[in-house]
C-alpha cells in the first residue's frame, strides 16, 4: 500500500475524517469525531496496516478543550498516521482503544493522570506516573507549575 | 548455539506461553496465592521499579508493574523553558544514552523551524550517537549478565569488563564535551563544540579496541551452557504483540519485525553509511541478546564511516547563542523520531512562535517496552523475571520522564 492509496481509502471510508494536505516524509494526519475514534483506529488496524502502535497523548488548547493524539505506522510499507480527535471545550472522556492496541493501555492511564482524560472502556483506569492521592492533573494548561502540594513543598 | 534451542524448545509447561495473559490458571495444588513486591528497591531493577508479583508456587501468574518513582513531569518542565536550553535537560529522560535524548528534542525543533544543520554537525551527530549506543549496551550487556550473577559463576566478570571498555568512551565524551554523563552536546541547528586535536586518533584506537573485546563476551556467555539455559526460550514475544504494544529498538528487531529508524527513516545522513540491520525471530531473551551483540560491531562499522568521511565546515547554522531566548521556531508541530539504544525516542513538539514549546510530549523507548513485561512474565519462574527485565534494558528515568 502507498501513502497515495491509505489517503484515498480514509476519506472514501469516513467521510467526517479531515485529512491534511500531504507533507513530504510526513505521515498522514487524520481528525476524526471523538464517536468516530474507536472504529477509526479499528480501521488503520485492520485496512491501513498500521499496526505498530507508537504513542497516544493529549493536548489542552485552553477554551477549545482537549484534543487526543495517537500516532501508527504501518512499518512494512512506511507509512506513518498520526490521528487526532477533538474532544470539545469542557468535555474529558474519550473512548478507549485499548481493545484495539494493547500498547494504548499505559499510555491512556498516562493521558489520564496528566489530563484527567476519562477513557470509557480502559480495563484499569488509574493514574500511573503520579500517587493515587495526588490533587489535580498537571499537563493542564490551568495547573500552574508552582502549585503546592503538601507535603512535598 | 543452535543445539541449545532445540533442547529448550522441547521443555514442557507455561514457559512456552506467547501471548501472556495478564493472570493463568495452573493445576496449583497449594493452598494460597501469594503477593510478593519485587522492588522499588531491587537491585535487578537497574533504577526504581516495583513489580507486585501474584505468585503460585514459584510460577508468576500476575504481575502489576509500578513506575513513577522517577517522575519528574519533563513534559510540563520544557513549557517552560526556551529551545536553547531544554535539550541539556533532555538527556535527563534517558541519561544512560543521553546523546540520543537531545537529538530528539533538537531534531524537533529543526523540522517546525526548517533549520539546515551543517554535513559536519550531521556527522558528528551521527558519530556521538553511535558511539552513545555502544556505551549503552555495554551498561546493559554488564548489568544483564551480572543480574542473572550465579549462572555466570560470579557474575561480576562481564560486568567488570564492560564497564571497562564503557569507560574509554566516556574518556572520549569527556574530552569532546567535559561532561561524562549528562552532555548537553547538541543544540538546534547544529552541535555545541568541535573536536579537539587528536581526538579522532584516540576514537579509532578506541573503536577497534572495543571491536576485538566484543567478540571475548561472545566466547565467553555463548560457550556458557548456564547462560544459555537462563536465555534461550524465556520470555518470548510474538511478532504481533510487539507491535501491538509498541515494543522498538533491539526488543522488536528480535521478535522479527525489520524496523530500525535509521534504515526506514533516514535522518543526519544516516543514507551516507553501510550498515545492516540485525533481525532475529525467536523472540526470546537470547534473541534480543543476540540483536545487540550484532548491533555493537555495526554501530562500530558507522564511528569508522563517519571517521573516514567527516567533512570540514561549520558545526552549526546558528553560532554565537547571545541569550537563551535567542531561538525562536514559528508555528507548526512535527513528531519526530530517532533511534535510540532502546528504540524509538521521539519527540511530539508544538511551537507556538514563541521562544518556549507550546506542548512536549516524550515517547520514550523504555515506557512503551516496559509496558511488555505484564504480558510477558505470567507463566514464568521468579527467577526469569529477572533475566527478562534485564534484557528489555529499562532505564527509568526515561520511563518515569
Amino acid at each position: 500500500m502507498t501513502l497515495d492509496q491509505a489517503r484515498t481509502l480514509i476519506s472514501q471510508r469516513f467521510a467526517t475524517a479531515q485529512v491534511e494536505p500531504a507533507v513530504a516524509g510526513g505521515p498522514i494526519v487524520a481528525t476524526v469525531p471523538p464517536d468516530q475514534w474507536t472504529p477509526f483506529a479499528q480501521f488503520a488496524k485492520n485496512d491501513l496496516h498500521c499496526r505498530f502502535f507508537s504513542f497516544l497523548s493529549a493536548v489542552d488548547w485552553k477554551e477549545q478543550g482537549l484534543e487526543v493524539v495517537a500516532r501508527l505506522d504501518n512499518v512494512d510499507d512506511r507509512i506513518g498516521l498520526m490521528m487526532k480527535t477533538k474532544l470539545g471545550p469542557g468535555v474529558s472522556a474519550c473512548p478507549s482503544i485499548t481493545p484495539i492496541f494493547r500498547g494504548a493501555d499505559w499510555m491512556e492511564r498516562e493521558a489520564y493522570d496528566m489530563f484527567g482524560i476519562r477513557f470509557e472502556g480502559h480495563p484499569d483506569l488509574r493514574r500511573i506516573l503520579l500517587t493515587d492521592d495526588w490533587v489535580g492533573h498537571p499537563l493542564l494548561k490551568s495547573y500552574a507549575v508552582d502549585t503546592p502540594h503538601p507535603p512535598y513543598r | 548455539m543452535s543445539t541449545a534451542a532445540t533442547t529448550h524448545a522441547d521443555r514442557e509447561g507455561p514457559r512456552r506461553t506467547e501471548e501472556g495473559p495478564r493472570r493463568i490458571d495452573l493445576d496449583y495444588a497449594g493452598s494460597e496465592r501469594l503477593t510478593m513486591n519485587m522492588g522499588p528497591q531491587h537491585p535487578s531493577a537497574h533504577g526504581v521499579f516495583r513489580a507486585i508479583l501474584t505468585l503460585e508456587g514459584e510460577q508468576v501468574v500476575g504481575v502489576d508493574a509500578v513506575i513513577g518513582y522517577l517522575h519528574r513531569c519533563h513534559e510540563k518542565l520544557s513549557e517552560t523553558l526556551t529551545y536553547a536550553q531544554y535539550p541539556s535537560i533532555a538527556s535527563k529522560t534517558d541519561y544512560v544514552a543521553a546523546m540520543t535524548s537531545e537529538f530528539a528534542y533538537v531534531r524537533a525543533a529543526e523540522q517546525i523551524g526548517k533549520i539546515d544543520v551543517p554535513k559536519r554537525a550531521q556527522y558528528l551527530r551521527v558519530i556521538t550517537s553511535e558511539l552513545q549506543r555502544v556505551a549503552s549496551h555495554l551498561l546493559w550487556l554488564g548489568t544483564w549478565c551480572l543480574d542473572l550473577g550465579g549462572a555466570l559463576g560470579g557474575g561480576a566478570t562481564i560486568f567488570l569488563y564492560c564497564i571497562r571498555e564503557r569507560e574509554l568512551i566516556l574518556d572520549l565524551f569527556e574530552s569532546l564535551v567535559g561532561a561524562r554523563l549528562l552532555y548537553g552536546f547538541f543544540q538546534v541547528g547544529g552541535v555545541r563544540y568541535d573536536l579537539p586535536p587528536g581526538w579522532v586518533a584516540t576514537c579509532r584506537e578506541t573503536v577497534d579496541l572495543i571491536d576485538t573485546r566484543i567478540s571475548e563476551y561472545e566466547h565467553m556467555l555463548e560457550d556458557n551452557p548456564f547462560f544459555m539455559a537462563r536465555v534461550q526460550g524465556v520470555g518470548v514475544i510474538s511478532r504481533e504483540l510487539a507491535e501491538d504494544v509498541g515494543i522498538s529498538g533491539p526488543l522488536l528487531r528480535g521478535s522479527g519485525v525489520n524496523h530500525d529508524l535509521r534504515r526506514s527513516d533516514p535522518y543526519s545522513s544516516y543514507e551516507d553509511f553501510q550498515f545492516t540491520v540485525p533481525v532475529e525471530t525467536a523472540g526470546d531473551c537470547f534473541a534480543r541478546y543476540r540483536v545487540r551483540m550484532v548491533e555493537f560491531r555495526e554501530s562500530l562499522k558507522i564511528v569508522r564511516q563517519a571517521l573516514d568521511g567527516l567533512p570540514e565546515g561549520p558545526i552549526s547554522s546558528r553560532p554565537g547563542l547571545k541569550s537563551v531566548a535567542q531561538t525562536r521556531i514559528p508555528k507548526g508541530e512535527a513528531y519526530v523520531r530517532v533511534e535510540g539504544a532502546r528504540g524509538e525516542v521521539g519527540c511530539y513538539l508544538i511551537a507556538d512562535g514563541s521562544a518556549k514549546p507550546y506542548r512536549m510530549k516524550w515517547r520514550g523507548a523504555s515506557f512503551s517496552n516496559l509496558a511488555i513485561l505484564p504480558h510477558i512474565i505470567p507463566g514464568h519462574k521468579v527467577a526469569d523475571v529477572v533475566a527478562i527485565m534485564g534484557s528489555v534494558d529499562p532505564v527509568f528515568g526515561e520511563v518515569d520522564r
